[in-house]
């Protein structure tokens, strides 16, 4: 009984250990380490062979150069502001998009509801690469919709949105949306519609019932949505690289950059550990309120 | 307002001079090919404890809701104090609703909940706060301000529905089936603690319920509907002693109902003859209106009925049967009996002796006798 017990909870804990604490220490090494010409392209590396003295001449060797290096040189900074900064206004985008459309799916006739569900979901089922790529078709110079445009008489120039911060954006909320979405589908849809006639029966306006109870009703999914848009905006890399262009630095492509252009793998492992540390914020606020909903609703 | 009329009992609809609250004039109310409320009249006074009663789906609800503003009638109007209130929306009605679902705002704690309404109009904080806790007191939900909806029992989040509802004053009161969600014990306690607090803020209460006791114990009035229309309109003992269709005798407590053609046998004396092998039922009732051969229903109430072994009983109506099944409920039993006709007939009697002391017994012989006022003809 009791080995039984002990072997369910020893699972989901290795699982972890194994795949998340021991890459992330192993990450955590590399970036107290220095680049060198050799495979792997770090040193020190551990050699156990040497017995204790090796081990103190390994931890000897570690220091926080590379810290230092990604506090002295302004590219790295940038790019992180750059990065929270797009992932900020790109999560407000995505919010100020995703709402309505929950809203109506909430609305919507039962019947039609998990079609719309579906709809939502659907984009999923092809690769995440493909669809972007075909946003470069649509959005760019001689694409399809500057070709609409101008087809339609609207329009005499092309826009110039490919290798902008627009096109990121674009690529981002469409991307994202289902994130969104979903969390506040899923409260809204919860919420007893008798709640916002006894609103008005009290003598609110729709519009006043809206802020006053709707919204405050959805605020779980609103900040669920957020989270998980937000969060792995900043990691982003495939959109900037794609829609963006060389102006557009997001963290992600610096990380990428530094992995596999200039092959400093140290670096790019303190760039990690500094994009790791700045969500752990926002992914401990997230639990907390996941946590909060679900006291909420008990 | 009608206030001239010197009577002791509260019974403004006697009274031609007394102006409604609530007028419905030619009201019809439908959805697509359903006709959920038709063409109906309908007159409210000022303090009434008015409820609306029905089986589901007879359209008392429509009418509640069309009363708050959630519905437009098709055709007809409905008057608020003399003034048509047709299209006016629920938040500039001086009427408030208590939601059959409570409705309580789950992120608000019942303070503001309960304040909810009162912030939406210009009242300044301090009374604002003074209302509330007058409210609160009014319900007995002091010690419960700064809870959330989520935190309370049902009989609580009842309260604060009420409290809720008759924050703003409202001229008029709508309840949803306020006491559905509670069990018996409760409901019955709340039933009174409504009718206290209705005399207390003397606001009208229209309340629609389901449930027949419910409706007689709290009411002043009550209103039968079925199919969309009012069957009948009266006090509760009115419409339990004289109801005035089949369909309100059968909705409205028990009873028994056997059909026959009737004989008019003196001045305000009816024969039903129901059966070919049994003397006829003679009721003293109205004979105007009836006709020899008509064919009409009698309904006779259980507890009117007296079950006995001997034929000794002087009352003029007997009727022989055997004894099918004894419900046995402490105070009172209940005979179900066969007549020899073949009909079933339920009978109620206070057991005035202890149980093993009962001369009845299941298929006994028994007499059923009862008088000739205590029962209705019916032609409907």
């Amino acid at each position: 009984m009791n080995l039984r017990r002990l072997l369910i909870v020893i699972v989901p804990y290795a699982w972890l250990v194994g795949l998340f604490l021991i890459p992330f220490l192993i990450i955590l090494k590399i970036s107290l380490s220095d680049t060198a010409i050799a495979i792997p392209p770090y040193t020190p590396t551990l050699d156990l062979s040497a017995g204790w003295a090796g081990i103190k001449e390994f931890f000897s060797e570690l220091d926080l150069e590379n810290y230092y290096f990604l506090w002295t040189d302004s590219l790295y900074w940038k790019s992180f502001v750059s990065s929270i900064t797009i992932a900020t206004i790109s999560t407000f985008l995505t919010l100020l998009v995703g709402f309505p459309i929950a809203y109506a799916m909430a609305r919507a006739p039962s019947a039609w509801r998990p079609t719309l569900m579906m709809l939502v979901i659907l984009p999923f089922w092809t690769s995440f690469l493909i669809r972007v790529y075909s946003w470069m078709g649509i959005l760019s110079t001689n694409g399809f919709l500057n070709n609409f445009l101008m087809w339609t008489g609207l329009i005499d120039s092309p826009f110039h949105i490919l290798n902008t911060p627009t096109a990121v954006y674009i690529g981002i909320v469409y991307t994202y949306l289902p994130f969104m979405i979903l969390p506040i589908y899923s409260t809204l849809e919860k919420m007893d519609i008798s709640l916002l006639e006894a609103a008005e029966d009290l003598g609110c306006t729709s519009r006043s019932a809206f802020w006053l109870v709707t919204v405050p009703l959805a605020r779980y999914g609103i900040i669920a949505g957020c989270f998980l848009v937000f969060i792995p905006v900043n990691g982003e890399f495939v959109i900037p690289s794609l829609l963006g262009g060389s102006r557009i630095n997001m963290i992600g492509k610096v990380l990428w950059d530094e992995f596999f252009n200039n092959r400093d793998w140290p670096v790019a492992s303190a760039v990690a550990i500094i994009l790791l540390l700045i969500l752990v914020v926002p992914i401990v606020l997230f639990q907390r309120v996941q946590q909060k909903q679900e006291e909420a609703t008990v | 307002m009608g206030q001239n009329a010197a009577t002791t009992a509260f019974a403004p609809w006697n009274d031609p001079d007394a102006n409604p609250l609530i007028r419905f004039e030619n009201v019809t109310k439908r959805f697509g090919d359903f006709t959920a409320v038709n063409n109906l009249n309908l007159t409210v006074y000022e303090r009434e404890f008015f409820a609306l009663l029905g089986a589901s789906g007879c359209g008392k609800t429509t009418l509640l809701r069309m009363l708050a503003g959630f519905e437009t009638p098709t055709s007809g109007h409905i008057l608020l104090d003399g003034q048509h209130i047709n299209g006016v929306p629920p938040n500039k009605r001086a009427v408030n609703m208590m939601f059959q679902s409570y409705a309580l705002f789950p992120h608000l704690s019942v303070w503001d909940n309960i304040a909810f309404g009162l912030r939406r109009t210009k009242m300044e904080k301090d009374e604002i706060g003074d209302r509330v806790q007058e409210m609160l007191r009014l319900t007995q939900l002091e010690p419960f301000g700064r809870r959330k909806p989520h935190q309370l029992s049902g009989g609580q989040r009842q309260r604060v529905a009420l409290a809720r509802s008759l924050a703003k004053a409202p001229k008029l009161l709508l309840l949803d089936e306020p006491l559905a969600a509670l069990d018996k014990k409760l409901r019955q306690e709340t039933q009174f603690e409504l009718m206290d607090i209705q005399e207390k803020t003397g606001t009208t209460f229209v309340i629609v319920t389901h449930d027949q006791e419910e409706a007689m114990t709290v009411a002043s009035r009550v209103a039968v509907m079925n199919k969309g229309n009012l069957l009948q309109v009266a006090t509760p003992g009115e419409i339990y002693e004289g109801p005035n269709s089949v369909y309100v005798a059968d909705f409205i407590g028990e009873v028994n109902i056997i059909e026959g053609t009737a004989k008019i046998v003196g001045p305000d004396e009816l024969a039903i003859q129901y059966s070919e092998n049994a003397p006829p039922i003679h009721a003293k009732i109205e004979t105007e209106g009836f006709s020899d051969g008509q064919s009409v229903s009698y309904a006779i109430r259980p507890e009117k009925i007296g079950v006995s072994l001997t034929q000794d009983d002087p009352r003029p109506n007997k009727v022989k049967g055997t004894v099918i099944d004894i419900a046995y409920l402490g105070s009172t039993s209940t005979y179900h009996v066969r007549l020899d006709c073949g009909q079933m007939f339920s009978a109620q009697m206070t057991n005035v002796r202890r149980i093993e002391h009962r001369e009845i017994t299941w298929e006994d012989t028994v007499w059923l006798s009862w008088s000739n006022s205590a029962g209705l003809v019916l032609v409907k």
